[in-house]
């Protein structure tokens, strides 16, 4: 395709979801109701680690107004020395994070639930279980989890053949890393801390559950995907997935931290011994205690260069907390965090460490932003001892078309150096500096992901266009998706509606994650529309009596291939509708794959501060994100997903942090205490969208939404050294930490 | 919660009677703009069986100005305040910190009275109450008496109301020539957060010096304060430095605070002193206008 010529594909059209979204007739989870509808709550562990010795629910069960109850008795057993895998996920802990079995394993564990006529009747009938705990020692920290006495959570998981809080390592290995070190002129060895943040998305986790006396059951919930819905309470509760209709809400973010379940398995079993629909809407304090944050972490990188600026060697080691389960995003951590580099000798090591916490879930490149940050530290302190500007260091490092990454394979095609090239030509690059203003630079990688896609194009009677995918839309796939159809198909985007179907109106699709929607559905969707210009083709044929192959498509018309075929009127899509029936009846096509091809993304970015060394405040004042979008189908929403990126990382650097109170619960469950940024905390965020188009995707496609957390971190860490000379190497960088630090 | 008794009644006397008996029996709150209230009933922190909303009530939502002394009552709104243009004038310091609660919405219901009596060591208005030297005055069933804003509160949540008792309205004295106040609040934030330290300064000039001066500290301590030796730090000085670095120690010694999830003990003792410096430096500025 003829980039000049694209009429859809890079214009900022408007969204499809927008009105309903702004006049709030947008219908998310907690909005849908049925008639005999009952209400679900949950009843939590108020210990951060016991052995559960007995639940007696009776008490609860006679309340008036209590139609159900349901513990773990109620779930599918799932040995413990069983894995039992779905995508990156185990149900043998999924489910004993739904409801716990044998131990309670963080404050806030579900343990049982009660539904019944209103909420306030089921939270006083959760009061009534009596739940006989054998109380614990915990641990929260990561030290505390793996020093030798530590309180071992799950004793069945042995590490060095000791039970141990360590329950998994991954280790990339590339060239001789001893070696490397020696031939460095310079090496700098530091050591880092983050806290657990949360994806912190507005919409509370919540659904409504339907099962029929059949085990018919239909959920609406919001999530990241109705088929990982439909496959997880499936295998919790027993019910195949073929009796199972999983309805996706529109989803008020998720940012990862909906690519599992927390109510819906619940809601079923109620609902299922009940005979009643039931509906559960989760409150903001128990989405901070109980559903996932990402991992806080504990990491040591060491980096040598020769004084030419060439770097010979690289060393990262990275604890990272998983919560209750196993399950810490250790490869993104010691996956990414090279990834930017040509480096001849590499070792990066990944510890998944459990402790009494809530179960981590994916937060946008999960893992990625924090071996990112103190790599990308490291490297800015190497930049400042070989006095090179950090921006031209990492242009004389940096991975290239055929460089073997220290992750595994070698690089295709790919656009990081445009991005250092973008920055470096960037007018902010250059900007003048104010007394206590500082810049930072910082690079970051994401893996993005391929998977399973279904999607299915209908012509309407009426010659307009009906595409349905399997995938949320959490970042403008809908409108991108109708930007490429009415490109392919030649027609007007508003022809062309494009809809989410339920897991019973469309093929398996995996969930939205991993940057991968638009990149898969592209595939699945431009696919299906070549096979539907096929099938016009073929009609307007039939129509005229010459050969298929005499018939090209274009402008949303078939005609006449060329004078040989023959004179004729082309037709349109509207004419070809209406004689759809007499040429073969329905016109329409569909296609599911399992994707490939999906490559990395590649991002740079500018950060400058001002510091108020009085009271320790550190204000982003001006931020340019440049990254390597391959191809931006809607710009618009491409920039929305670089701006949000650095967005959260600016909390995730300066406020954001799960802290724990001397009881081993969790002291800020709110969005008073737990400071995500406000507007006025932000400026505007610029960005460089560098197109290097993805060979492998007909549209040149790779994933946005994850690259642009990752260099935030370390982007500003680097800034607020620049600006008044010291650097922190524990994040947040909230204001107690900095005074303290530089009034020592 | 279960079912709540809602009173509005439109006078005085009729609230007090209502409330006095009411709390005999149960739990019962008063509802001024109910942006503490309706949060803590939400979150189960208050669950009282009788509310009385005291919107209704004339003397409670009046603003008055006798020859320069400002009236207000205790449940006007932020928003209400804000377009007093002359209140602003005269105390500068009470509007910027009250216009510090919360966002546009929340200044729409936000009460001085509410923000007083719901006794948060980190309420933002209260600091710059005590600095202006206003007093509350206050109706119960005893009848009524005046209570200057430094001695209303007795702890975190505690104030020193008697049972029954309504705060009516807020009296301020009348406006020293030369004077200025100011309020400034150290929050992680550039809005929508809580206090971590607040500082709240009033000075008095004549012919370039300080002749009266009144500093309060906010979020430091288990109740607002009023800094006594700072004032005396101040008065009769010309805001050289040693003075004014005299008056910060004060802040600084005059701190009790707690080590929590906000900040830690040290960081809101090295912040009240910025925080004074700042609004001194602010509240001059503005005496020296007039
Ligand atoms: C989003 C948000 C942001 C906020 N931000 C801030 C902030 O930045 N700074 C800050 O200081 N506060 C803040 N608050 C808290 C709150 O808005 C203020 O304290 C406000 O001034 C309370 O006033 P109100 O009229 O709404 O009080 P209400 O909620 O009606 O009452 C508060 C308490 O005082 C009692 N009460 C009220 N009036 C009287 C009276 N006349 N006599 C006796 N008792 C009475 C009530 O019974 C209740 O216990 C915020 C609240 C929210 C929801």
């Amino acid at each position: 395709m003829n980039e000049m010529d694209n009429k859809w594909i890079g214009k900022n059209t408007i969204r499809p979801d927008g009105a309903d979204k702004v006049t709030g007739r947008a219908e998310y989870a907690a909005d849908t109701i049925m008639p005999g509808m009952i209400w679900g709550k949950v009843l939590r562990s108020p210990h951060p680690h016991a052995t559960i010795k007995s639940i007696n629910t009776k008490k609860a069960e006679k309340l008036d107004g209590v139609f159900s109850v349901a513990t773990s008795a109620d779930c599918v057993d799932f040995p413990v020395d069983t894995p039992v895998i779905l995508g990156i996920q185990d149900i043998r802990w999924m489910a004993r994070n739904v409801l716990a079995k044998e131990k309670v394993l963080f404050h806030g564990h579900p343990i049982a639930a009660v539904a019944a006529r209103t909420e306030e009747i089921a939270e006083k009938a959760c009061e009534l279980i009596e739940v006989d705990y054998d109380v614990h020692p915990w641990a929260i920290e990561i030290d505390d989890a793996i020093k030798p006495d530590a309180p071992i959570l799950h004793d069945f998981i042995k590490f060095d053949g000791k039970p141990s809080n360590i329950v998994g390592t991954l280790e990339h290995k590339k060239g001789n890393i001893e070696e490397g070190f020696k031939d460095a002129d310079i090496i700098i060895e530091k050591e880092f801390e983050t806290a657990a943040v949360h994806q912190g998305y507005l919409e509370t986790h919540a659904c409504l559950v339907s099962v029929s006396p059949d085990d018919k059951t239909i959920i609406w919930s919001s999530s990241q995907g109705q088929f990982m819905v439909r496959a997880m309470t499936s295998f919790i509760t027993g019910i195949p997935q073929s009796s199972i209709r999983a309805i996706p809400a529109e989803i008020g973010g998720g940012f990862g931290g909906k690519t599992i379940v927390y109510l819906e398995p619940v809601a079923t079993i109620l609902s299922k011994k009940s005979g009643r629909p039931v509906k559960m809407v989760m409150t903001r304090e128990e989405v901070m205690r109980a559903s996932g944050p990402t991992s806080g972490s504990k990491s040591k990188v060491k980096i040598g260069a020769k004084n030419d600026g060439k770097i010979t060697a690289a060393q990262g080691t990275f604890y990272l907390q998983a919560g209750a389960f196993p399950g810490a995003p250790i490869r993104g951590a010691a996956g990414c965090c090279l990834a930017p580099y040509d480096i001849p000798n590499a070792h990066t090591f990944g510890y998944d460490v459990v402790s009494n916490r809530s179960k981590v879930a994916a937060y946008r490149a999960p893992g990625a932003p924090i071996g990112a940050y103190a790599v990308e530290c490291v490297i800015d302190e190497v930049a400042e001892a070989l006095k090179i500007c950090p921006l031209e260091f990492r242009l004389k490092n940096a991975a290239k078309q055929g460089t073997k990454a220290v992750h595994g394979p070698t690089y295709p095609v790919m656009g990081y150096v445009e991005t250092l090239e973008a920055c470096l030509s960037h007018p902010h690059y250059k900007a003048p500096l104010k007394k206590l203003q500082g810049r930072g630079y910082a690079s970051g990688f994401w893996f993005n992901a391929g998977g399973e896609s279904s999607a299915q194009v209908n012509i309407t009677e009426d010659g307009n266009v009906v595409v349905t995918t399997g995938h949320p839309d959490i970042g403008g796939s809908r409108a991108s998706i109708a930007n490429i159809t009415a490109e392919l198909l030649g027609i007007d985007v508003n022809r062309v509606s494009v809809l989410i179907g339920d897991t019973a109106s469309i093929g398996f699709s995996n969930l939205t994650g991993g940057s991968r929607v638009l990149f898969a559905s592209a595939l699945v969707v431009t696919e299906s529309t070549n096979q539907v210009i096929d099938i016009l083709k073929d009609r307007a044929s039939k129509i005229w009596n010459i050969d298929k192959e005499a018939i090209e498509w274009e402008n949303g018309q078939a005609r006449p291939a060329g004078d040989n075929a023959g004179k004729f009127k082309p037709l349109t899509l509207v004419e070809l509708a209406e004689k759809a029936t007499p040429t073969g009846g329905p016109i329409g096509a569909g296609h599911q794959v399992n994707t490939v091809g999906a490559e990395g993304g590649f991002a740079t970015h500018i950060c400058d501060v001002e510091v108020d060394i009085e009271l320790g405040i550190a204000r982003v004042i001006r931020y340019t994100a440049a990254q390597d979008v391959g191809k931006a189908i809607h710009p618009a929403y491409v920039e929305g997903q670089l701006q949000g990126g650095v967005v959260q990382g600016i909390g995730w650097a300066l406020n954001e942090e799960y802290i724990y109170n001397k009881e081993g619960k969790l002291d800020n469950p709110g969005f008073l205490d737990y400071r995500i940024p406000v507007c006025s905390d932000l400026p505007m965020i610029d960005t460089i969208l560098v197109e290097v188009p993805n060979p492998k995707h007909p549209q040149g496609v790779r994933g946005v939404g994850e690259v642009p957390i990752v260099p935030p971190l370390s982007a500003i860490a680097n800034a607020i050294y620049n600006a008044i000379g010291t650097r922190f190497y524990s994040l947040p960088m909230s204001p107690p930490k900095i005074l303290e630090k530089i009034s020592d | 919660m279960s079912e709540v008794k809602f009173i509005s009644p439109e006078t005085l006397e009729q609230a007090v009677d209502a409330y006095y008996k009411s709390s005999k029996e149960g739990k019962t709150k008063i509802l001024a703009g109910g942006t503490d209230l309706l949060v803590q009933i939400r979150s189960g922190i208050s669950q009282p069986d009788t509310i009385i909303d005291i919107k209704n009530i004339k003397e409670l939502k009046e603003i008055s100005n006798d020859n320069g002394s400002y009236t207000i009552g205790a449940a006007v709104a932020g928003a209400v305040l804000d377009e007093e243009e002359d209140f602003g004038n005269n105390w500068p310091g009470v509007l910027e910190a009250l216009r510090l609660i919360g966002s546009e919405q929340i200044q729409g219901r936000a009460s001085l009275g509410g923000n007083l009596c719901n006794a948060s060591p980190a309420g933002d208005s209260v600091p710059a109450l005590i600095a202006s030297g206003a007093t509350v005055k206050v109706h119960g069933p005893e009848g009524e008496r005046n209570m200057p804003i430094e001695s209303f509160h007795a702890g975190p949540g505690k104030t020193n109301l008697k049972n029954g008792e309504i705060v009516v309205n807020f009296q301020f004295p009348k406006k020293q020539k030369c004077s200025g106040d100011a309020y400034l609040r150290m929050i992680p934030r550039t809005e929508m957060d809580i206090a971590v330290v607040g500082c709240a300064v009033n000075v008095t000039i004549e012919n370039d010096k300080c002749v009266d001066a009144r500093v309060a500290l906010g979020a430091v301590a288990p109740t607002a304060l009023l800094v006594e030796d700072a004032s005396k730090a101040l008065i009769g000085s010309n805001f050289e430095k040693e003075a004014v670095e005299k008056a910060a120690l004060a802040c600084e010694a005059a701190c009790n605070p707690i080590d929590d999830k906000r900040g830690t003990i040290s960081y809101r003792k090295k912040v009240s002193k910025v925080l004074f410096k700042r609004a001194l430096e602010k509240a001059i500025e503005r005496a020296k206008k007039g």
